[in-house]
């Protein structure tokens, strides 16, 4: 137990997590090609054609994963800003930062793909349904994030700041979600639900899996590279760095 | 009492000072001496518990630091004034203490500005008074709160000489009674004896 | 606790001596609900419907207005870090500065808003379940401002990022607040929104001076 532990903490600091990320990203990579192929080979050649939106539904292939990683990233971003506030572990701040960007694209993502569905469906580029809405102040909480850590100058208080927010936002998360739900049920009429398709085939489910996988492998590659970048430039005065590099 | 062991601080890159240790006995004082930017003020703020260590730590009675023993304890004053211009310094007095906890009549509020040549000036707002005589409402405070050990960055500063050597009385007074100082400072001191430690 | 009620005292004190950052605030929430009108147009129907939405959207935004002030003198002048320092919990006296800025900043709207509810042709109960509301609401505001304002403190372009950070966490409040006069309106019950604004009321009053404490202790770093 006692040596597990002490093993999990080497991997704490950045000078040893540097070269394991590096050997992790090309695995992840393939593993992100692969999910990636097959998840859309489904989701183009294998998945029916929806009777009622056509051809244009396809776009949930992109969409739906994209709004399950948008949320699942923020928190393990919170997880890992927590783990560093805790246990002022390094590395795990990088990591919360690392994140922040992804988490946002995958946001912005589905906020345009959700735009892009909605006007051949509905006619209109926005819809205030609950999802939707949610996922833009979602996108919001990301940007907030970012802008705070960009703000401090100091690495180790923009983590620890950062960390607050980020736990702020993950105890608000549920609230804003069901209040927005609860919002959008009393003002009913404009309400469409766009995760309600009619009759989810079995094929379907299986491409959005797929592609969620996908992006899953993508994101994990991505945010190591990063921590990468961001150990490299936060440790540029020590020298394992300047041997790294060298 | 105090015991201080092993202290490191950085700045960004830049390692201000590592393996900083000494410790106080009542009546003792400590004069801690350095160039502009070699670390005093990080040192004094490291050692009241406003910033976390690199490494090394600071034990009171015996306990580390920071508990709620050690800030019934202290009184620590630095750069800032600290006082609020919009009010008397018999307000700042009072509220201060009354924000600590600690029950201050007027009477002895009042006695406290006395002593530090305020006389006349307690019912002014601080936003008047002149730089030096603002920081004579903030050192007013060590004599209206009971502290074993007093912090003082920089306390010298902006003080005419009459308000120098009656500080130095303070404190001489603070540690014949069996007190504890650490004290920032480029100029020599007005107390006598004391050990140095330069950065 | 006498401590806590010192921070009270001292902030209204202080307030007391300069009025004119406090009046701010209130005369924002004035102007802005007089502008909407003027943008709109008179009729009434339109008005009502919409006067829930905008005496709350200008209740958040002239509460963001006092929020930078909430902790930048005491950072500046050096009383933080006395009061983080002070033998009594930081976390009272941050609690305590909290409600004196929900009297000064939020308890204002609270009793301004019948008043100008009347603008928008609001009727009696209706008057009476939107004051209820910014009660139950405002202060809210004031809890989870300050975990931004403690966050932002010192920080450049910190009034902005401010918003940034804390208006996206408004919005449950915004909703259930607004949404409460808009069923009583409709003739729907609002008992259901009230105590949901007051559930949140009671977390964020356990949970924002701990996390605003927090903040400030790595601010002082």
């Amino acid at each position: 137990m006692r040596q597990s532990l002490i093993h999990w903490f080497k991997y704490g600091s950045p000078q040893s997590f540097y070269p394991l990320a590096g050997r992790m990203i090309p695995w992840f990579w393939a593993a992100a090609a692969l999910f990636g192929i097959a998840g859309l080979w489904i989701s183009f050649f294998v998945a029916p054609t929806d009777a009622q939106q056509g051809e244009g539904y396809r776009i949930i292939f992109v969409h739906v994963p994209a709004s399950w990683m948008s949320m699942f990233i923020y928190l393990v971003m919170a997880f890992w800003a927590g783990l560093g506030l805790a246990l002022n572990t390094r590395v795990s701040a990088m990591m919360a930062q690392a994140l922040a960007p992804t988490g946002a694209l995958m946001a912005a993502l589905s906020l345009l793909t959700g735009a892009f569905w909605g006007k051949p469906m509905w006619g209109t580029w926005w819809v205030w349904d609950a999802r939707l809405t949610s996922e833009l102040i979602l996108f919001f909480l990301y940007l907030g994030f970012m802008a705070l850590q960009a703000a401090i100058d100091d690495p180790r208080r923009a983590d620890k700041a950062g960390a607050i927010l980020a736990l702020v936002g993950v105890v608000n998360i549920p609230i804003i979600y069901f209040s927005v739900k609860w919002w959008n049920t009393l003002h009913q009429g404009s309400t469409i639900n766009l995760t309600k398709a009619p009759s989810m085939a079995q094929t379907m489910l299986w491409g959005m899996l797929l592609m969620a996988l996908a992006f899953w492998m993508y994101s994990i590659a991505v945010a190591l590279m990063r921590v990468r970048a961001i150990i490299l430039e936060r440790e540029r005065h020590t020298e394992w760095v300047k041997h790294a590099v060298e | 009492m105090l015991i201080v062991s092993g202290l490191a601080c950085s700045r960004g890159e830049r390692r201000l000072f590592a393996d900083v240790g000494f410790s106080l006995d009542a009546g003792e004082w400590l004069h801690v001496q350095g160039e502009n930017g070699a670390g005093k003020t990080s040192l004094m703020r490291l050692l009241v518990g406003l910033s976390p260590a690199d490494a090394g730590e600071v034990r009171w009675r015996g306990e580390p630091t920071p508990c709620l023993e050690f800030r019934r304890d202290l009184v620590y004053l630095g750069h800032h004034a600290a006082v609020k211009e919009d009010l008397t310094p018999l307000e700042n007095l009072r509220l201060s203490a009354a924000l600590d906890g600690i029950a201050l009549d007027e009477r002895d509020a009042l006695a406290a500005l006395i002593r530090l040549g305020l006389r006349g000036r307690e019912d002014l707002p601080v936003r008047v008074l002149s730089a030096g005589q603002k920081r004579r409402v903030l050192l007013a405070r060590l004599l209206t709160r009971p502290a074993v050990l007093w912090v003082l960055d920089e306390a010298f500063n902006a003080l005419d000489v009459a308000a120098v050597k009656l500080l130095g009385e303070l404190i001489a007074e603070h540690l014949a009674h069996g007190g504890m100082a650490v004290l920032t400072s480029h100029q020599p001191l007005p107390v006598p004896g004391g050990r140095t430690l330069v950065l | 606790m006498s401590a806590f009620l010192a921070t009270v005292r001292r902030d209204l004190l202080l307030a007391l001596r300069r009025k004119s950052e406090v009046l701010t605030a209130v005369f924002f929430f004035v102007i802005v609900t007089s502008l909407f009108p003027l943008g709109i147009g008179p009729e009434p129907v339109l008005l009502k419907k919409i006067a829930p939405g905008i005496l709350w959207v200008a209740a958040l935004l002239a509460t963001l207005l006092g929020l930078p002030r909430l902790f930048a003198a005491d950072h500046g002048d050096g009383t933080l870090e006395q009061m983080a320092l002070s033998p009594s919990p930081l976390g009272l006296l941050v609690a305590g500065k909290i409600l004196a800025h929900w009297l000064l900043c939020g308890l204002p709207l609270v009793l301004l808003a019948p008043v100008l509810g009347l603008q928008f042709d609001l009727d009696a109960s209706a008057l009476g379940i939107l004051t209820l509301a910014l009660l139950l609401g405002t202060p809210l505001l004031s809890l989870i401002g300050a975990i931004g304002a403690a966050l932002t403190l010192g920080v450049r372009g910190g009034g902005v990022l401010l918003a940034l950070l804390v208006l996206p966490l408004y919005i449950p409040a915004l909703i259930f607040g607004a949404g409460a006069v808009e069923a009583h309106i409709a003739g729907l019950e609002v008992g259901g929104h009230l105590s949901l604004l007051a559930a949140m009321l009671v977390l964020a009053a356990f949970f924002a001076p701990w996390a605003t404490t927090a903040a400030l202790r790595i601010a002082l770093e």
